[in-house]
């Protein structure tokens, strides 16, 4: 299907994000990559919680004309939409943890490159 | 041996758009707990037959879930923001004393 | 201490938004049964607005005002309101996390059809707020430890 466009968005958020992660050095772009992968993540969640046509889960200042009998068909679903609440706020508090780990290393060694990180190792 | 990597990062990434391309439809969910959630409202009597509202009495189907149906996620979720404050915490309180 | 400060014109409209901007904070943190939003999104509002201070002021100027050990246990008594809530559940209701609220007059209104009483929802506005302290004083500990960390990194 065509029409599987968003899904194909999430998996090349996430080819950017693994690439980011597997080539790259620097821990701070390891850091970027690990997010896009997130975004990545969250995008398809989102995604998969789609119905075409919905409205928001929500039945305050519902729009004008809805009716309830075709309330169960008409709403996006919102179970995906609370995992990913939960999925971001993990997010931002593992990418705070990661950057203030890059920091300390920076601190430390004096340098952000993985490779010779590993190398200054005693 | 980067290069070894690197065409096994192309195959499988090819495999994964080759599945997104046959994945289900986008825009049409199998969708019968999330209909049990969102509810069914009876107008002629006025009451609300089953659903979020009926049983969390918020308005938000999404807020019901985290803070009701899946409580315990949330509770798991506030644990980790803490650990990872406290984490934060721990390698920059020495620091700020200096 | 003094260089890590903006210009006087972005100290004055950092001073006027910020109030603004915890009162917007404390708007999705309330409705967060009713509208879109909740204790996570409002949170993480409020500590942008801390954020801005630090990026007005200085993060030294901000800890010195708003000492980090404050922060840190706003967000604690955030995620002990949480705990004792749902534990409250096992001995009013059934089981943990139950929302033993629903029905009863305080906040148990359930809404019909159109309209949207601010104090329905149960106990999901009090875990609302709880988790919104405890996102403002994480976050906003988060950064201001980050902001002094590069600080003193840079001498």
């Amino acid at each position: 299907m065509i029409y599987n466009l968003p899904f194909m968005t999430v998996i090349a958020l996430i080819a950017i994000g693994m690439y980011a992660i597997l080539f790259r050095r620097n821990l701070i772009k390891i850091a970027i990559g690990i997010t896009i992968v997130e975004s990545g993540v969250n995008l398809f969640l989102i995604t998969l919680g789609y119905r075409k046509g919905g409205i928001a889960p929500i039945f305050t200042n519902l729009p004008p004309g809805t009716t309830p009998e075709e309330i169960p068909g008409k709403m996006v679903l919102p179970v995906p939409q609370a995992l990913t609440l939960t999925s971001i706020v993990i997010g931002v508090a593992v990418l705070a943890l990661i950057l203030s780990l890059a920091i300390q290393i920076y601190r430390n060694y004096g340098t952000l490159n993985a490779e010779k990180v590993r190398r200054l190792k005693e | 041996m980067k290069k070894i990597f690197f065409i096994a990062f192309v195959v499988f990434f090819i495999f994964m758009f080759y599945s997104a391309y046959e994945i289900r439809d986008f825009g049409n969910p199998p969708s019968q707990m999330d209909d049990r959630i969102i509810g069914k409202y009876n107008s002629t009597t006025g009451e609300w037959e089953y659903g979020a509202v009926n049983e969390t009495g918020a308005n938000n189907a999404v807020t019901s879930v985290v803070f009701d149906y899946r409580g315990y996620d949330t509770l798991g979720e506030a644990t980790v923001l803490f650990t990872a404050i406290a984490g934060v915490m721990m390698l920059f309180r020495r620091v700020k004393n200096e | 201490m003094n260089e890590e400060r903006m210009s006087v014109i972005v100290q004055t409209i950092a001073s006027i938004l910020f109030p603004i901007i915890l009162i917007f904070s404390f708007y999705i943190i309330m409705h967060g049964h009713l509208t879109p939003g909740g204790g996570f999104q409002g949170g993480a509002v409020g500590a942008s607005a801390v954020a801005l201070l630090i990026v007005a002021f200085g993060a030294r100027y901000v800890e010195n005002k708003m000492r980090e050990e404050n922060l840190s246990a706003f967000e604690s008594v955030g995620g002990l309101v949480f705990v004792i809530v749902s534990i409250l559940g096992i001995f009013v209701a059934t089981t943990f996390l139950t929302n033993f609220l629903v029905g009863e007059p305080l906040f148990g209104i359930i809404p019909k059809w159109g309209v949207s009483p601010l104090n329905s929802g149960g106990v999901l506005p009090i875990l609302n707020i709880a988790v919104g302290m405890k996102v403002i004083g994480g976050l906003a500990s988060v950064v201001l430890m980050l902001a002094i960390a590069s600080k003193e990194g840079e001498k």
